[in-house]
Formats: structure tokens, C-alpha cells, sequence
């Protein structure tokens, strides 16, 4: 009867292939462990990750390394080292050198930015084979020397004589070697995403407890996911010289109680965000292989999923940083008329539980729907017993620019362990970089991605950006079976 | 101490940009005790917390008034006969405003100085019930916070504010000739010590939430909310309610303390400040700075060190009722009158008369990079109107663009905006040298040279480019409007918009027009200058309008006076000493020598001998020699860089010398010198509003002060002749005349009022 149901869906709804558009499919995705940075992976450089990630693609894919046309490497933190890092972490994975590579960045979508500049290209005929993902490396950030100190040693390099280099040398002051931090602030608002969340939260009057509920209930969902080994999507990395890694190592089930402890991270003395219910500064990588479905079936693949739509949208970035997803998700539904009730998994990236109940608060509200939005009604709840079942990145971990790749290859995991239909994957973001210097047990996580995959076919990416734009992307994935009943 | 600054009342009101306290009538109800809803206050209990809202009916804002006051009393008794209320919060459920001050006219309506001191005295009693209250008293402040709204805050027990823009708290009565009179002197300098508690006081100044908390003014902080699930405003109100609660539940078990850990500054700064050789030290210290910068025309300065002094040193109860005695007296004074007259001027010039325009001004276009120029595009782009600045050289652009950019740089560093809000702001600017877009101005300033024939050249170019609804807007100091509305093809759309400089800085808006400007017209013109943050005075067309005239007025006799041998710094003191913030020289210097000549002449020529007096080739020869004021390094004094000290120009000197003046002794004793340029001033002022000119004497005296810094302890011209007496200035000028001739003859709406003590220009 199940099948029946799906059969009829598939027919009513059709497919979500668009005339004149190549139907893109994802192929397989996989990540490193994503750890808590300072741990394991401490002595690493961001493409040393990235490498990892994309060398655990070309095996698990066995994809012909002279058949890539593209890949495309999201990051926020940059190495100024490997300022084009999707070449570093390429070349060093054993990808041709006659592939290009390029580096994107978007706050905490930049894989999912990754992602849909390569379905661009392969619906633009441009390339067929097409490699994404993302790496963040928080164990090691670039400190500068100040404005200033770099002033004078700049000066220095062109200095001619003696002389002028003594005089320059003698001009540096105390001040001159106050080091710069990455911004903790957002750019524009000079308001720290913690900061943001908690008054979000405040706004949508998002209590304590719903907060560490919703954390905990990320953690559980997460050792449950890893002890049944759904968690399919990591290969082990070696640590040069060191141990294996193979699981992620910031799933943390405690309790209400010890959570309820913790004091505010960011709003003193009153607010509600604390360490325990924000995601935790993480080093990981992750990488997806998507191809034309053409290219795929010729190569003899069964692809994982189709990748369908996307939006990108964007909103005020003081008061609606972290509302994307609630902005985004019905703009692609409406977009491939689909309805909230169509959708079997949802996958939202999860910056702060705060953020997330807020977001659902806001999809719950007329008040906000009409005011804020502009719609007639709201935009209505996904089930809870649909969303973020394997954990997110509150318990998994938020690699910023790893996290889109990791979101989209668990909806596919998902729709198929679960037999659903169509996926849908929401994320935001912000603009500026966010750093912590002290990171006890978790700090903070920028984006959030949510998407669902249908459970033969669809699926649906929407990411938002909360900055500047927020993106839907809407997929659609297949199976394997259903493609060679299709072919 | 260095924080230390004194009071610099004209200042203060030339960049105060918040109202200050109101002025808000409020209907006398009669208090029926019944439990019903009350009126101006309510509360209900949440969890043990009474929560006591704030909101008067009548008004934007709340404000301190008696029956606020009963009612409040009423609440306070209710809660603490209540046992079941372990804490209490004070919340307003205004957005904009927690209490804004004291009712002003409850003030205005005391006949003696004994009934100001009776509510001074009732006020302090029950902000002392509060201050002794068994429950502990949280005030959540979002909006002003402001006078009594201030002291009514600090007298609880602890205090929460919001980092909304709204935000502001402060003592501003310095500001109307008053002192803090609800016990604010007393509990000021306990709460932040003295130097933070006399700055805060003799200056009124605004503080902001941030600064608050830093100098212990609050304890704590709150974020103001975006849209949730219901309006920003609502949420943010909301929320902090729901803070204070815990806060004051949190008091009340004792898990929050106000104590607070003294750091080693502070414990140093107390330390030093037991001793009454310093404290004796600092009142000295204070008095002097007050004395330097008022020169003793402002009592209230002095009456709240007085104040201060006699708390710390003879305890609260002496100190207390300093407060209250002296607070009876300063509103009795006719200073306290004149800056409260212009504290309401201030409000009624800050509305637009003329109705809604019927389209707004989205893009505005001004022509002439100019300090004038540019200014004016700095106000507009400030408030994210698109302009666009247009000069004819690619230099006169550069410098205009960089005044902008350095306008708002300036604001940056002071972090009032940050570099983000600086760069959008700028983006609103569009520099060029050709009229392209102008198609879509909806008006036009020109702030081109001051030449008729520059200026009908610059109405016919702009008219052939901008569309049918455009306004053209003029900026000139003395040119009358219709001569140069006589080049265009649409009279109607033609209006003066005389700005002062620095634009950004002066408050002032002189609007003229003329009786073909149609109303349309100046309702834009005054949504504009409004939008710009200006006071607006409309006024009619003429030789100088209102302002130009009166000062050209006084400056052919400070010129004369110079004549007669008054060096130039001595004529700054003399004009000082009546309370004009810069002196007669000086502001000759800053207008520039070639303005003033140039006005002079216009006005000598279009109005007689009554302009007569100096000789205008003083001026014209200085021009002659290069010495155009400040902006030419030389005028009157010697302008530079890095001196502080101005030195006489000695070329002045001879010049003076080549056309010098024997003095009449009779009238050139330093008050008659006083009197002879201050009656010229003021007798102007009088013929503008017999002419018709200004339309009344509120907007005669907010044009003078603030656009000219007419003494504000003095209320403006007609303000004055009120205070000061007609008859008694008739007869001082009768004595001048007798030596000058008609530059001294009174007008005849002035004789009028000399002959009849009853006509008042201020009701």
C-alpha cells in the first residue's frame, strides 16, 4: 500500500524535472569525523582536511580521476597559505592537475555554495562531473599582526639603507604588537552571532529549557544515529604519524539538569544561550560527487538523489540573521508546488537550538507570516518526527563550510533508509567571521542548512543565507532501483 | 578632575537633538480612590512581583505630574500593606518614553517661588519612600529617562535599562534654568561619585545606555528585540518586563546584590575624595569653570554646586532642603523663564505648519560644493535622502565630497554610527559635474556665490533639466528672494532656504518666501528642513529677512565701536558678557569679512541710514587687504593652526586707526557699548514683526538664538523687552539717538509697548 501511495504521489506530482534542464544527481557524499577543534586533528592545515574528504570520495566512488571536469571547495576561515585550498586539497587527494578548482566562500553555506555552483555548471553544459564540498579548520585561525605593525614591516621590505631601516625599527611601540583577532562581530552590526541568537530567541520568546530540550534531544537523536551506524557518510582519516580517526567526538547526551547549570555564553546575566546549547567550534571536511544523470547512468552509477532547485534569499541582518529557513523553505516549495505535508525529511542546519525553536516559532506564527513575510498565513511546522533524526549540527558538529555537504548527503541517506519521497534542506548564514578564543565544551555554529530528499525521488535543498541571501536549493534524488526501472 | 565639564547652555541647546523635557498639558482629573483602572499608572502581580506600568493617556510621552504622582503614591501603599509582594518593577508602556521629566507647566503654574519649593519637597518625600522601600524597587527603562523620570529611577533600588536608540537618560534642567529638584543632587554624587555627578548635572547632557552602565548610572543592560511574534517595539517591552522580574525576584532572595566590587580606581578616586581639602579643591575647581563659561549669567549652575556642596558637607537633610529652596527660586527667575520659553519655542518650531506636502522629496540635487553646499548635503544624506552634489570644478567637488565624508568619519570615530552605517550613509552621494538626474530631482538647493547674476544664470540652467514638480530652493543670507525668482518661469515652485554654517552643527532654518511661493511649496521646503533635524522659522521676504538684518543691525555698530577705539578683543568681551557664545569680532571673522561687507552694503543701500553707524569701508578695506576672516587665516584676529591663543591682526589695527572715531563718553561706558549693540539688535527684531516680516515673536526669538546665539539667558529678542522692561530700553535708546541720530530711533511697535507696561510679546 506504502508503494502504491508513493506510486500515485510520483504520478500526481509528476516529476520535478524541468524542460530544457539536465536532471542532476548527487552520486555519494562523504566527510571526515567532525571533531571539536583543538582536539585530534589540532596539528592539521585546513587542506590537509579537505584532502582527506576528497581522497575518501575517489575511493568510495571509484570515480575516474581524468573524467572530473570541476571542483569547487567551500571555506570561511581562510589559510592565507592555501588561499585557493580546493586545488591544495585536490592535487594532494591525487586528482589530475588538469582539473581546475576553485575556492567559494558565504559564511556557513559555502559548501552549499559549492554545491549549486556545480549544479550551475552542469546545467550550463559547461561540465558533466563535477566534485563539491567544504572544509573549516577552527583549531588554528589566522592572528595578524596589527595594521600598524604590518604598516612597518611592510615599509621595512623597501627600505634602502641602514638608516631607514633603524629609524623604522625604532618607530615600533608597544602597540604596534597588540595582535588582531578574527572579528568576532558581524561586520556590519558589530553584533556577535551568539548575541544575535540569543535575542532572536528572546524575540520569539524561546524559553531555557526549550532550548536545552531541543539540544539535548540533538545529542540523543545523534548517538543514536552513530550507535546504529547510520552515519555512513564518514570515512576514517588517518592523522599523519598519529591514530585513526572514525567518529565524531562531539556527540555529548548529558542531562537537563547539567545543562541547566551553564551560565549564558553571550547576554549577561539574563540571556539563554549557553556553551551546552549552541554549536561547538569543529574542524572537519566534507565532499559530494554530483553528475549529469546522462553521465551517470553511462558510467554505471546508481545515483544517490536528485538535486532538483534551490533559492537563495536574504533579510536585515541585525533582527532576521538567523531566520532563513523560515523565509526560504516555503519560497521553494511554492516554487515546485509542493506543500509542507509533500516533504518526508527535513534537514535544518542547527546554529543554536534557540535559532532553530525560534525559526519553527516563526513558521508557527501568523503574526510573523503576515508583518514580516508578507504571506496570508504561516508557513507551517515541519513534524518533529521528520526533522533532524540523525542528529545535526548542535551534536555532529559545525565545520562552517562542511556542513551543507554533510546536511544534503544525510537527506539522501535518510530518504532511503526511510523509504520518503522528497527531502528539503535549510541552512543560514552570516557575513562576517566568527571566532571564539575560549572554547570550553561547545561555542557557537553560523549556519544552518534544511533540506528533504523524496524517498525514491525528490528531494529539496533550500539553504539560507542570512546576510545576504538565502538559498533554496530543491533536489530531486533517486535511487538506485527506481532509476533502472526508469532507464 | 578632568571629567569635569561645566555648563555650556548654548551649546547645549544648538546640538541637543532630543526634546527635553516636556511640556505636555495634562487635563486636571479628579482622583476618585475607587479600585477601578486607574489613569496614569497600573499594576498587576506576577509571581510575587507587582509590576507597575507606567502610561499617561493625554500624551506621547510621561511625564512627572501630579496626578501620576498620587496615583503612584496610592500603588506604592497598596503593595507594601501587601505581603504577598516580595518585589516590584517600574515600566513604562510607552515605547519611546520611561518618564520624560518633570510636568513643566505644573511648574508654570506656581505663583512663588514657596509653591515650587512645596513640590520640590514632595517629590523628594516620596522618591525617599522608595529610596527606604522594604521590597526592593526595580525600574526597567526603555525611551527617556530624563529630569524627575531620572531621579525617580535612581531612587529605586535597582536599575535596568534597554540599548534602544530611544534610550537616553540625564538631568537636562540645567538646560531651562533649574537644578535636579527631586533629590537628584543628593543622590547623584553618592551613586557616581562627585566629578561624574556635576558633569552629568551642570552639562544635562544626554547619556546613553552603554556609557550608563559603564559609570554605574544602571546595573544592567538589555537588548532591544526585532519582530518576532509581535511588533519590535512590543517585544522589546515585553522582554524587558520579563527581565526585570527576575531581577527583582532575585533581589528579593538575595541571589542578586547591588553591591558591587569597587575596583582600585574606585577605591583610590573615594579615598581621595574623603578629603576635604580636595573636595574643597574640586567645588573651586567647578565654580571657576562655571564662572569662565556662563561669566555668571546663569544662576543654576552655581545653585546646583551650591546644592552638591551642602549635602556632602552638612549631610542630605541640608542638602535636601537646599534643593528644594533653591529649585523654588530658580524657577522664579526670569533666566529659568527665558531658556523654558525657549525650550517650548524650540518644540513649536519643530512642526510643520503648512500640512503634508503633496509629494515628499526623495531626490534631492544641491548645486554649489561649497562649506555650504556640502553641509547641506550631509544633513540630507544623513537621513537617507538620494542627493546629489554638483559643482562646476572637479576640485570644489573633491573638497565638498571630503567634508561630507569627514562630517561622518568624524561621527565614526566618536562611535555615534559605526563605519558600515558611515559607508551606506555615504552612498546616498552622488558627486558630479553635469546635471544628469537632475530630470529626477524633486527640489533643488542652490548654494552657488552670492550674485544675483550667478544666481539667474543658475535658476535658468537648472530650470531647463529639472521636471514640472521641482522646487527650487535658494540659499542665500541677504539676497531677497523675489529678485532672484524674477529669472524663473515658476515663481510659485521658488522659495529661500537660508541655512547657517556649519550646517551640520547649526540648528537653525530660515525659511523664506515670497508672496508668489505657493503653500505647497513651503510645506516641502519645511518637510525637508525637518527631515534635515532643523528648527524651522518661516519668515517673509526683504533685504536680510529676519536674521541677516538684525545682525547686520549690531555688527554697523560693532563696528563703530571699534572706531571709536574698543579693540577687538575687548568687543568680544563686552558681547560676551551678555551672554552671545562668541564675540562680536570674532563672529565677524567667522561669517567672513566679505559676507558682512557685502550685507552691509545691501542693506546700508536698501534700508538708509538706519543701517548707518560703522563705516562700511572698515570692511571693505579689510576685504581689500586679504583679511576675509578665518577662512583666510586672517580677519580680525590671526588664525593659526596650532595657537590657541588668538592674536589681534595688527593690519586690523591700522586700518581702525585710518578711520577712527572720537567716542561720545556719555554713551561708551562698557554698558552703554553693552546696550547700544544690544538695542540695535533687538529694535530690529521688533520692526521685522511690525513689518510682517516674522510671523510672531516665538519664531523672532528661536531665529535669534539659534541661528545667531542671541543670549539664551536673555529667551531672544522679544523675549527680552518682556523681561527687561519696553519703557526702560526706549529710554536708553532715546539716549543713544540723541548722539547717533535714527540708527537708535525705537520702532513704533516697541514705543507701543513702552507706553502700555500690559502689551507682553510672551503671554
Amino acid at each position: 500500500r506504502f508503494v502504491f501511495r508513493m506510486f500515485v504521489m510520483t504520478k500526481t506530482k509528476k516529476t520535478l524535472a524541468k524542460p530544457n534542464v539536465k536532471n542532476i544527481v548527487l552520486v555519494d557524499g562523504v566527510r571526515t569525523p567532525f571533531l571539536l577543534s583543538g582536539t585530534s586533528y589540532s596539528d592539521l592545515m585546513p587542506h590537509d582536511l579537505g584532502r582527506g574528504a576528497l581522497q575518501g570520495l575517489l575511493n568510495r566512488t571509484g570515480v575516474p580521476k581524468e573524467i572530473v571536469d570541476h571542483i569547487i571547495y567551500g571555506i570561511v576561515i581562510q589559510e592565507v597559505k592555501t588561499s585557493n585550498v580546493a586545488r591544495e586539497a585536490a592535487l594532494g587527494a591525487g586528482f589530475s592537475d588538469k582539473t581546475p578548482a576553485h575556492t567559494v566562500t558565504m559564511a556557513c553555506i559555502s559548501s552549499n555554495q559549492a554545491m549549486t555552483s556545480a549544479v550551475g555548471l552542469i546545467a550550463a553544459g559547461q561540465c558533466d562531473v563535477v566534485v563539491a564540498g567544504g572544509v573549516e579548520f577552527m583549531s588554528d585561525v589566522p592572528i595578524r599582526h596589527s595594521r600598524k605593525m604590518r604598516k612597518t614591516m611592510l615599509s621595512l621590505n623597501k627600505a634602502k639603507t641602514l638608516g631607514q631601516r633603524l629609524s623604522l625599527l625604532g618607530s615600533i611601540r608597544m602597540g604596534h604588537l597588540m595582535p588582531e583577532l578574527p572579528a568576532v562581530a558581524e561586520f556590519s552590526t558589530a553584533e556577535s552571532m551568539g548575541h544575535s541568537a540569543d535575542r532572536l530567541a528572546a524575540a520569539f520568546g524561546v524559553t531555557r529549557v526549550e532550548q536545552d530540550e531541543y539540544a539535548l534531544r540533538s545529542h540523543r537523536l545523534a548517538k543514536k544515529a552513530q550507535d546504529e551506524g547510520l552515519l555512513s557518510d564518514i570515512i576514517s582519516f588517518q592523522v599523519p604519524g598519529k591514530n585513526i580517526i572514525s567518529a565524531d567526538n562531539g556527540i555529548r547526551p548529558t542531562s537537563m539538569e547539567q545543562m541547566g547549570k551553564l551560565k549564558p555564553a553571550f547576554v549577561k546575566p539574563h540571556g539563554t544561550v549557553t556553551a551546552a546549547n549552541s554549536s561547538f567550534l569543529t574542524d572537519g571536511a566534507s565532499a559530494v560527487l554530483i553528475m549529469s544523470e546522462e553521465k551517470a547512468l553511462a558510467l554505471g552509477y546508481k545515483p544517490k538523489a536528485y538535486l532538483r532547485d534551490f533559492v537563495y534569499v536574504s533579510q536585515d541582518p541585525k533582527d532576521q540573521l538567523l531566520l532563513g529557513p523560515t523565509y526560504a523553505t516555503p519560497k521553494v516549495l511554492e516554487k515546485s508546488g509542493l506543500t509542507m505535508e509533500d516533504i518526508d525529511v527535513f534537514e535544518f542546519h542547527e546554529a543554536f537550538a534557540g535559532q532553530i525553536v525560534a525559526n519553527l516559532k516563526a513558521m508557527d506564527s501568523d503574526w510573523f507570516a503576515q508583518n514580516c513575510m508578507g504571506r496570508k498565513s504561516k508557513v507551517g511546522v515541519p513534524p518533529m518526527e521528520k526533522f533532524n533524526t540523525w542528529g545535526g549540527s548542535l551534536s555532529l558538529g559545525h565545520p562552517f563550510a562542511a556542513t551543507g555537504c554533510r546536511l544534503v548527503t544525510t537527506v539522501a541517506h535518510r530518504l532511503q533508509k526511510e523509504g520518503g519521497q522528497y527531502g528539503v534542506v535549510a541552512a543560514c548564514a552570516a557575513g562576517g567571521q566568527v571566532f571564539l578564543p575560549k572554547y570550553t565544551y561547545a561555542q557557537l555554529a553560523r549556519a544552518d542548512t534544511e533540506y528533504s530528499r523524496g524517498a525514491t525521488v525528490q528531494v529539496f535543498l533550500v539553504h539560507s543565507f542570512g546576510l545576504f541571501s538565502v538559498h533554496v536549493l530543491c533536489m530531486k534524488m533517486t535511487m538506485c532501483k527506481s532509476v533502472q526501472k526508469h532507464f | 578632575m578632568a571629567g569635569v565639564r561645566a555648563v555650556g547652555i548654548l551649546s547645549r541647546f544648538a546640538t541637543s537633538k532630543y526634546s527635553r523635557l516636556s511640556g505636555h498639558g495634562h487635563r486636571s482629573l479628579s482622583m476618585s480612590s475607587s479600585l477601578l483602572a486607574r489613569t496614569y499608572a497600573n499594576y498587576e502581580i506576577k509571581d510575587g512581583v507587582a509590576v507597575i506600568r507606567i502610561n499617561d493617556p493625554n500624551s506621547k510621552v510621561n511625564t512627572l505630574s501630579k496626578p501620576l504622582q498620587a496615583e503612584m503614591t496610592e500603588i506604592l501603599e497598596e503593595i507594601w500593606g501587601n505581603s504577598a509582594v516580595k518585589g516590584a518593577v517600574l515600566i513604562s508602556s510607552k515605547p519611546g518614553s520611561f518618564i520624560a521629566g518633570a510636568d513643566l507647566n505644573m511648574i508654570q503654574a506656581c505663583k512663588s517661588a514657596e509653591e515650587v519649593t512645596t513640590l520640590s519637597q514632595e517629590g523628594q518625600k516620596m522618591f525617599d519612600k522608595i529610596e527606604k522601600s522594604p521590597i526592593p524597587i526595580v525600574a526597567a527603562i526603555n525611551g527617556s529617562c530624563l529630569g524627575g523620570g531620572l531621579e525617580f529611577a535612581i531612587a529605586c533600588q535597582y536599575r535596568l535599562a534597554t540599548k534602544s536608540k530611544k534610550t537616553v537618560l540625564g538631568t537636562p534642567e540645567v538646560m531651562l534654568g533649574l537644578l535636579p529638584g527631586a533629590g537628584g543632587t543628593q543622590r547623584l554624587p553618592k551613586m557616581l561619585g562627585i566629578p561624574a555627578a556635576f558633569d552629568m548635572m551642570l552639562t544635562g547632557r544626554n547619556i546613553r545606555p552603554d556609557k550608563a552602565k559603564k559609570m554605574g548610572l544602571v546595573h544592567q543592560l538589555v537588548d532591544p528585540l526585532g519582530p518576532g511574534l509581535k511588533s519590535p517595539e512590543e517585544a522589546t517591552i515585553q522582554y524587558l518586563e520579563t527581565v526585570a522580574i527576575e531581577a527583582a525576584k532575585n533581589l528579593a532572595n538575595k541571589k542578586l546584590s547591588v553591591k558591587k566590587e569597587k575596583g582600585l580606581v574606585q577605591k583610590l578616586q573615594d579615598m581621595v575624595m574623603g578629603l576635604p581639602f580636595v573636595r574643597k579643591q574640586i567645588y573651586n575647581m567647578v565654580t571657576k569653570k562655571v564662572m569662565g563659561q556662563t561669566k555668571g549669567l546663569y544662576p543654576a549652575p552655581l545653585k546646583i554646586i551650591e546644592c552638591v556642596q551642602t549635602g556632602i558637607e552638612k549631610g542630605t537633610t541640608a542638602g535636601s532642603l537646599a534643593e528644594s529652596v533653591n529649585f523654588g527660586n530658580l524657577a522664579m527667575t526670569s533666566e529659568s523663564l527665558a531658556l523654558r520659553g525657549l525650550y517650548h519655542g524650540q518644540v513649536a518650531c519643530k512642526k510643520n505648519n503648512f500640512g503634508s506636502p503633496a509629494r515628499d522629496v526623495k531626490n534631492l540635487a544641491v548645486l554649489g560644493a561649497g562649506l555650504m553646499g556640502a553641509g547641506i548635503a550631509q544633513v540630507t544624506v544623513d537621513k537617507s535622502v538620494r542627493t546629489i552634489l554638483k559643482d562646476t570644478t572637479v576640485e570644489g567637488l573633491t573638497r565638498g565630497q571630503q567634508q561630507v565624508y569627514k562630517g561622518l568619519n568624524d561621527k565614526t570615530k566618536k562611535k555615534a554610527i559605526t563605519s558600515f552605517q558611515r559607508d551606506t550613509t555615504m552612498s546616498f552621494l552622488t558627486g558630479q559635474l553635469d546635471y544628469r538626474g537632475f530630470d529626477q530631482a524633486d527640489m533643488v538647493i542652490e548654494a552657488v556665490f552670492e550674485d544675483l547674476n550667478v544666481k539667474h544664470k543658475v535658476i535658468k540652467e537648472v530650470e531647463a533639466v529639472i521636471p514640472p514638480h521641482c522646487i527650487f530652493a535658494t540659499n542665500t543670507s541677504a539676497l531677497p528672494i523675489k529678485e532672484i525668482a524674477a529669472a524663473s518661469k515658476r515663481p510659485e515652485k521658488v522659495i529661500g532656504m537660508h541655512y547657517f554654517s556649519p550646517v551640520d552643527k547649526m540648528q537653525l532654518l530660515e525659511i523664506i518666501t515670497t508672496d508668489k511661493t505657493s503653500k505647497d511649496t513651503t510645506a516641502s521646503a519645511v518637510a525637508v528642513g525637518l527631515k534635515q533635524g532643523k528648527i524651522i522659522i518661516v519668515v517673509g521676504d526683504g533685504p536680510g529677512f529676519y536674521t541677516t538684518r538684525c545682525l547686520a543691525a549690531m555688527l554697523a555698530e560693532a563696528v563703530r565701536v571699534l572706531q571709536e577705539g574698543v579693540g577687538p578683543k575687548k568687543l568680544d568681551a563686552l558681547t560676551k558678557g551678555l551672554g552671545f557664545p562668541v564675540g562680536g569680532a570674532a563672529l565677524a571673522d567667522e561669517v567672513g569679512i566679505d559676507v558682512a561687507a557685502h550685507v552691509a552694503e545691501d542693506l546700508g543701500k536698501a534700508l538708509g541710514s538706519r543701517f548707518g553707524g560703522g563705516n562700511v569701508e572698515v570692511l571693505k578695506t579689510m576685504v581689500q587687504k586679504g583679511y576675509k576672516g578665518r577662512k583666510s587665516g586672517k580677519g580680525c584676529y590671526v588664525y593659526e593652526k596650532k595657537s590657541k591663543d588668538k592674536k589681534v591682526n595688527p593690519g586690523v589695527e591700522e586700518i581702525l586707526k585710518a578711520y577712527q572715531l572720537k567716542p561720545a563718553p556719555s554713551v561708551s561706558g562698557d554698558e552703554d557699548v553693552q546696550y547700544r549693540l544690544l538695542s540695535r539688535f533687538v529694535n530690529e527684531s521688533v520692526l521685522c514683526l511690525q513689518e510682517g516680516i516674522l510671523p510672531d515673536p516665538v519664531q523672532g526669538d528661536i531665529g535669534a538664538v539659534f541661528g545667531l546665539g542671541f543670549p539664551p539667558c536673555l529667551g531672544g529678542p522679544f523675549r527680552f523687552v518682556d523681561s527687561f522692561g519696553a519703557d526702560k530700553l526706549v529710554q536708553k535708546m532715546h539716549r543713544y539717538e540723541e548722539v547717533y541720530g535714527n540708527q537708535f530711533s525705537p520702532c513704533q511697535l516697541l514705543l507701543d509697548h513702552a507706553k502700555d507696561s500690559n502689551k507682553r510679546f510672551h503671554k
